[in-house]
């Protein structure tokens, strides 16, 4: 039994199908990742400013991803605005627009946490050395802020990497769509133990991928951490 | 109070050694019941780890520490026996920061030594009145200040009755105008007769206090004498060394 | 939710009117109670999965505080597995993988299990970072005055570990119950199940969706408010010195 379960994996190219749909979970993950720093560290510095309408209109927005489950706003934005909006739109789509404004607001809530943590007296101790407050941004309070941000900013990427999976329920072919096809052949070819042995190597996959970049996370933290 | 002849505790060559390097060299000491001894010296000689390893929070390498006539230093020793005996009072107020004042003196007496509640609580209240901090009984630790928070730390310690007293460098973290209100408590302490070993920097104080003083370096206790022969004619370079440093205009003096 | 609105309000408006006057409220009335009975389900089951992850979080932070053999290693990649994958790989491997070599679970252990899995690590964590910021001192003075180990916990360290991790269970629990989004994969009739039931059969999308998005605000809102409230508590009542 053992043996025949274990054999799907290796018939025809499953291993390749199953690496392809783990590249377009990835990929929905990597771009959506990039745009979310990209976004979020905008909105971030704006909320670390003055402006007090910022201030509102960004707390309401990270208040509202936090509420929701990915997996509603996946159903929002998906059948919203294709059934409702009735934009042109598929899934993948969708799902990196979901996981940026989720990514985004994030973001800007650990940029915002970086600076406003900074403490004064670096500012102060730059100004008394007749820096400009262009060369204090950039040579003091910024290098600080990355320090960090980094370790955050990288914890929040094996976040949106995890979240990724659910986008085979509003119908991506990723990963886990994958896995399913290939338990249903299997199945049909009275493979009976394949769906266990499937979604052990998904799950699998995911720590592979996530693991490493968690312990990265952690070491940059513990490193830069004083 | 002068101290009597009764041997309360008893340290017969201690050797303490983290890794290789060695803390504590072959440390004998007799301390007498009543008696106050003042221990000195330059910071990393061992005077902390000293009171460390009679409270059992260090383990020694070898040696023999006596606590009323019983071997604390033997296995199978119950340390929560014995630390009931032992008051320790330590640098930082180490209170609890999740109970008020009260709650933090009558955590021992009533769950570590099971007496009841109300006995202990008249006692702590009468001790809290002797350091007028009575009012501050319901405050937390948060609303105190350093010295304030030291003297309650001092009554935690005191009303588990312990047979001696235990301090370490309390004054040393303390803004210098609360200094004073902590060494008067000890200094009064002192007067009624509790054995103590002090472990201090304020060398006035030392002076005053002790009926012996101990000057430590390098893990070795260097010389032992009487307050007054030790702080006017110390024996040794070492500790005209030690105490020169607390004279900074002689110094100057010196040098130019 | 506003920017949902937002978004598909200027393309309702040139489709058929606007989004409010174009709903059935027929639909609200009829579809509610089902939305309420999926949003019990799915706050028993977090309950039952809060509770259970916080026994097991409690456990494996003692754990690894205490450095005890052979148990700490195995927390450690208990963690790290149930930490670095998400928690729909891990529902279909127990809902559709195991059954496959014998184990089976009905739909609700398969999804407690799944749960407490998941947030046991998560709750883990929390307690841990509790645990750890009782500084040595306390230790000592506790010790000083004679309690003994369990008393020392029990009085000293537990009390404030607990304060100072309490925001994070909160987090964790507001996190266990957006993860129970996910329970419609093992055929639980959540409200995501509802919606999507409701989107497949009927043209209704925009209500079934407006009634999903209520509903979560309904079960995380009031939580998430309680959060905030502590938050600020524990950072003002300033524990520790």
């Amino acid at each position: 039994m053992l043996d025949t379960g274990i054999k799907v994996l290796f018939e025809g190219n499953n291993i390749t199908r199953l690496l392809d749909g783990l590249w377009v979970t990835t990929r929905i993950a990597l771009i959506s990742v990039i745009l979310s720093v990209f976004f979020g560290t905008i909105i971030g510095i704006g909320w670390s400013s003055r402006f007090r309408i910022i201030h509102v209109f960004a707390r309401f927005y990270l208040e509202i991803m936090r509420i929701m489950p990915i997996l509603v706003l996946l159903f929002l934005f998906y059948f919203g605005l294709t059934r409702i909006a009735h934009i042109n739109l598929n899934a993948e789509m969708a799902s990196i627009i979901v996981f940026t404004l989720w990514g985004t607001a994030e973001m800007s809530d650990l940029v915002r946490g970086a600076l406003t943590s900074l403490p004064k007296h670096q500012k102060e101790s730059g100004l008394a050395l007749g820096l400009k407050s262009f060369d204090i941004y950039f040579y003091i309070l910024v290098p600080q802020a990355i320090r960090r941000l980094l370790p955050a900013t990288i914890n929040l990427t094996t976040r949106i990497i995890k979240s990724t999976s659910l986008v085979v329920l509003i119908g991506v072919v990723e990963l886990l769509k994958v896995g399913q096809q290939i338990i249903e052949t299997a199945s049909l070819l009275r493979n009976q133990t394949a769906a266990f042995w499937v979604y052990a190597v998904i799950f699998l996959l995911y720590f592979i991928i996530c693991y490493p970049i968690s312990q990265l996370s952690f070491h940059l933290e513990k490193k830069w951490q004083s | 109070m002068h101290p009597t002849d009764e041997i309360i505790l008893s340290l017969d060559k201690i050797n303490k050694s983290y890794d290789d390097r060695i803390v504590l060299h072959e440390i004998s000491l007799d301390v007498k019941k009543g008696e106050v001894v003042v221990v000195i010296g330059p910071s990393g000689c061992g005077k902390s780890t000293l009171l460390r390893c009679i409270n059992g929070l260090e383990p020694i390498q070898n040696g023999r520490i006596r606590l009323n006539d019983q071997t604390i230093t033997d296995v199978g020793t119950d340390w929560t026996k014995v630390r009931q005996h032992i008051g320790m009072v330590f640098q930082s107020y180490d209170l609890f920061p999740h109970m008020t004042v009260i709650e933090n003196i009558l955590l021992g007496p009533i769950k570590a030594q099971k007496r009841s509640k109300k006995e202990v609580e008249a006692q702590a209240e009468l001790l809290l009145e002797r350091v007028g901090l009575l009012d501050r009984k319901t405050a937390y630790p948060r609303q105190l200040s350093g010295g304030q928070k030291q003297r309650v730390a001092i009554i935690r310690a005191l009303c588990m009755n312990p047979d001696i007293m235990l301090f370490d460098e309390v004054t040393a973290s303390l803004d210098p105008e609360m200094v004073r209100e902590v060494l008067d408590v000890m200094l009064q302490l002192a007067k009624s007769g509790m054995t103590m070993i002090i472990v201090t920097h304020e060398m006035a104080f030392a002076k005053a206090v002790a009926d012996r003083v101990l000057f430590m370096d390098n893990g070795y206790i260097v010389e032992s004498g009487k307050p007054e022969e030790f702080f006017n004619a110390p024996q040794t370079q070492r500790a005209k060394k030690f105490l020169n440093q607390f004279k900074f205009s002689e110094n100057r003096e010196d040098e130019a | 939710m506003t920017l949902f609105l937002s978004v598909s309000n200027q393309m309702d408006l040139i489709n058929e009117g606007t989004i409010l006057i174009g709903m059935d409220y027929l639909f609200f009335a009829k579809y509610a109670p089902l939305y309420y009975e999926g949003a019990l389900l799915a706050l028993n089951i977090a309950a039952i999965s809060v509770i259970l992850s916080i026994m097991v979080g409690l456990c494996c932070a003692c754990i690894h505080y205490y450095k005890v053999p052979l148990l700490k290693p195995s927390v450690s990649i208990y963690i790290e597995l149930s930490r670095n994958t998400p928690l729909l790989v891990q529902l279909f491997f127990l809902y559709f993988g195991l059954p496959k070599m014998g184990i089976r679970f009905e739909s609700e252990s398969c999804a407690i299990i799944a749960l407490t899995f998941l947030g046991g690590s998560y709750m883990s964590e929390a307690f841990r970072s509790g645990l750890e910021s009782i500084g040595k001192l306390q230790l000592e003075s506790g010790l000083s005055i004679g309690l003994n180990k369990i008393q020392l916990m029990r009085y000293v360290v537990l009390p404030q570990a607990f304060a100072i991790a309490l925001p994070a269970i909160g987090a964790n629990i507001i996190f266990l119950i957006k993860e129970t989004s996910m329970l419609s994969v093992v055929a639980l009739e959540d409200p995501m199940f509802v919606a999507k039931d409701l989107i497949g059969m009927n043209s209704d999308t925009k209500e079934a969706l407006l009634l999903l998005v209520v509903t979560y605000i309904v079960m995380i809102l009031p939580l998430s408010l309680i959060l905030t409230f502590i938050e600020k508590k524990v950072r003002h009542a300033g524990y520790g010195h």
